[in-house]
């Protein structure tokens, strides 16, 4: 027996949190009709505390940064680039794990050992580690942030795809569809793999929220989005030397980031607690 | 005996993978040797003292066979051998990550099992709340959080010497301190980030303790305990601890990348010159052999901590001893 995530019924809010969160990033940056990436009359506009009107007359509703721009426009942009990178490394990076892991139960033998060497061997090394290692050899992104994290990413969700594969492999239902005529293809795609994915539906939503804050935490080390391209991680990073003089610059975008990956995590405990079995879910190898 | 083999087979498999990455690397590791004025002359000549003009599987070979000797090569930037620098580095880190790790679960644990106890009740709820939200914040934004409060509010605010904490690296600069001083130095220096590493590190544990202890409260030999009229305490440390243990061991194997990369991040907030701050600075000045030799040691500890969390499996689980 699992026990249910005390947030149970909060999966709602934390959908709305996201949707909220989705909506504000297109909208925002589009409707505020501020540049959050050129840099105009530094001298009066930055460093404004929140809730402040600069000299202009404009509103801004967390302050601006050390250069005037507006944080919350920035923000909402860097959300962008933060949701995307984290939606598309987590679901690419499950693509390739569930075709690795029913190549290797449906294949078996050589392929199966050799693909299941291979993951285990990425999963033994931390995985922050492969990201910085892959950061090093190529130029750091937005493409090579989702290609590392895809790259890092694939072996939890082959694993448990595989072995939901061997398990459904002995129902009686895919003897029925082999006797039927079903090529070995066409047994796997339309019979097998869709009785096997609900585990790593599971981790794909938990994996989210792990790769925005992996993202986060490469762009914090300088290794992932590069300024004046705003991320949340480079931002905080921003922030570091003001923590003193001017706390929100660091504080707001790293709130943006909790919330988020909340979220995420939320929704993942839910999406676990209803769906039947141990996912086999690790703890986070966080930022 | 076959688990030991396995993990030295599955470590040769991840310096096989580092090797790789190198070689897959765009551009040429002699070109980022010479100065900028260097002929092609010049970059054929380094590339040929370097091996790099050889087949790959001869180049493997050399690799392999220096790695045997226990040489990682030299590193660009530090002008040093790299064994000699992670050797320096090693030290810092793992006693980072192992205060850090005993306190996780010293922390974890009991607020897992306090939560498993008061299940539902209010505290449970605030605990949960605490926790969820400590998993979800990134260790470098809850370290310059603790900076901003600890180092420069503490002085700001007027709260005791003893709250006021340093914020940057080992030991006090300028200062030449003896014995129990030095000691006494390195840990106030130590309390923020091995504070900070451990409650990312427990509100993990708390979240699985919580479930784990839950679901073994709610097994028959529980109430059979308690119904013969033996106290709480000796119900939770007797037969829940004691049922639970082996989970734990496995949690501990598994918490070891989080904690690798919590110490990564909180190393470079707080310039500790460890592991994490080694390479880092390494993959800034594109030091390769210095990335690898570091992933590779990484890997390596991780390994055999997993080796050491198998092999500790039928200690504390007598239903494991064959």
């Amino acid at each position: 027996m699992r026990v249910p995530s005390l947030f149970r019924g909060f999966e709602g809010a934390a959908v709305a949190l996201l949707a909220t969160m989705a909506v504000l990033v297109i909208v925002v940056p589009l409707a505020s009709g501020q540049d959050p990436i050129g840099i105009g009359d530094v001298l009066s506009l930055r460093l404004l505390l929140p809730f402040t009107r600069d000299p202009h007359g404009v509103f801004h509703l967390l302050g601006t940064d050390r250069f005037g721009r507006d944080l919350f426009v920035r923000m909402m942009l860097a959300g962008r680039i933060s949701l995307a990178v984290g939606v598309l490394g987590s679901l690419l990076a499950s693509g390739v794990g569930t075709l690795v892991g029913a190549t290797a139960a449906w294949t078996g033998g050589v392929v199966d050992a050799v693909l299941m060497a291979i993951g285990d061997a990425l999963l033994a090394v931390p995985r922050l580690v492969l990201l910085l290692v892959c950061a090093a050899l190529w130029q750091p992104g937005v493409t090579t942030v989702v290609v590392v994290l895809v790259g890092t990413g694939w072996m939890g969700v082959a694993r448990l795809v595989r072995a939901e594969l061997l398990g459904v492999k002995t129902r009686p239902f895919i003897d029925a569809a082999t006797s039927l005529g079903a090529s070995s293809q066409r047994v796997l795609w339309r019979h097998a793999l869709p009785n096997a994915l609900s585990p790593a539906i599971v981790a794909t939503t938990l994996g989210v929220g792990n790769a925005i804050l992996l993202e986060s935490g490469l762009s914090f080390l300088g290794l992932g989005i590069q300024p004046p391209a705003p991320s949340w991680g480079n931002m905080i990073a921003g922030g570091r030397d003001l923590i003193v003089s001017a706390p929100w610059v660091a504080i707001a975008p790293g709130l943006a980031l909790v919330a988020t990956v909340l979220a995420c995590t939320l929704i993942g405990d839910g999406l676990r607690d209803r769906v039947a079995g141990d996912t086999g879910a690790t703890l986070r190898d966080r930022a | 005996m076959r688990r030991i083999g396995l993990t030295l087979v599955l470590l040769w498999l991840i310096l096989t993978i580092t090797f790789a990455l190198i070689r897959l690397a765009p551009g040429d590791p002699a070109a980022f040797l010479v100065p900028p004025t260097a002929s092609a002359a010049d970059v054929a000549r380094i590339r040929g003292e370097l091996g790099l003009d050889q087949s790959i599987a001869v180049q493997y070979a050399r690799w392999a066979a220096a790695l045997l000797r226990g040489d990682l090569g030299e590193s660009f930037s530090l002008h040093q051998p790299v064994a000699r620098a992670l050797l320096q580095a090693l030290p810092v880190s793992i006693g980072l990550g192992s205060a850090s790790l005993l306190l996780t679960f010293l922390i974890g644990v009991p607020i897992g099992m306090v939560q498993a106890a008061r299940r539902g009740r209010g505290l449970d709820r605030l605990l949960t709340v605490m926790t969820t939200f400590v998993y979800a914040a990134p260790s470098f934004w809850l370290a310059l959080a603790c900076v901003a409060v600890f180092t420069y509010g503490a002085a700001a605010w007027g709260l005791p010497p003893w709250l006021r904490l340093p914020a940057f690296g080992l030991r006090s600069p300028g200062l030449e301190l003896g014995g129990g001083a030095a000691i006494a130095d390195v840990v106030r220096h130590s309390l923020l980030p091995v504070s900070i590493l451990a409650a990312v590190g427990a509100a993990g544990i708390a979240r699985y303790a919580r479930s784990g202890i839950s679901d073994v409260l709610s097994q028959d030999f529980v109430r059979t305990a308690r119904a013969k009229g033996m106290t709480e305490s000796r119900v939770y440390f007797r037969h829940v601890l004691a049922t639970v243990l082996p989970q734990l061991v496995v949690l501990f194997a598994l918490s070891l990348p989080g904690l690798v990369a919590g110490s990564i991040f909180v190393e470079a907030v707080f310039a500790w010159p460890g592991m994490g701050r080694l390479m880092v600075n390494a993959i800034v000045a594109r030091d390769y052999p210095l990335v690898m030799g570091a992933a590779a040691v990484y890997a390596a500890l991780v390994l055999f901590a997993n080796l050491a969390g198998d092999l500790a499996l039928p200690l504390v689980d007598p239903r494991r001893r064959a």
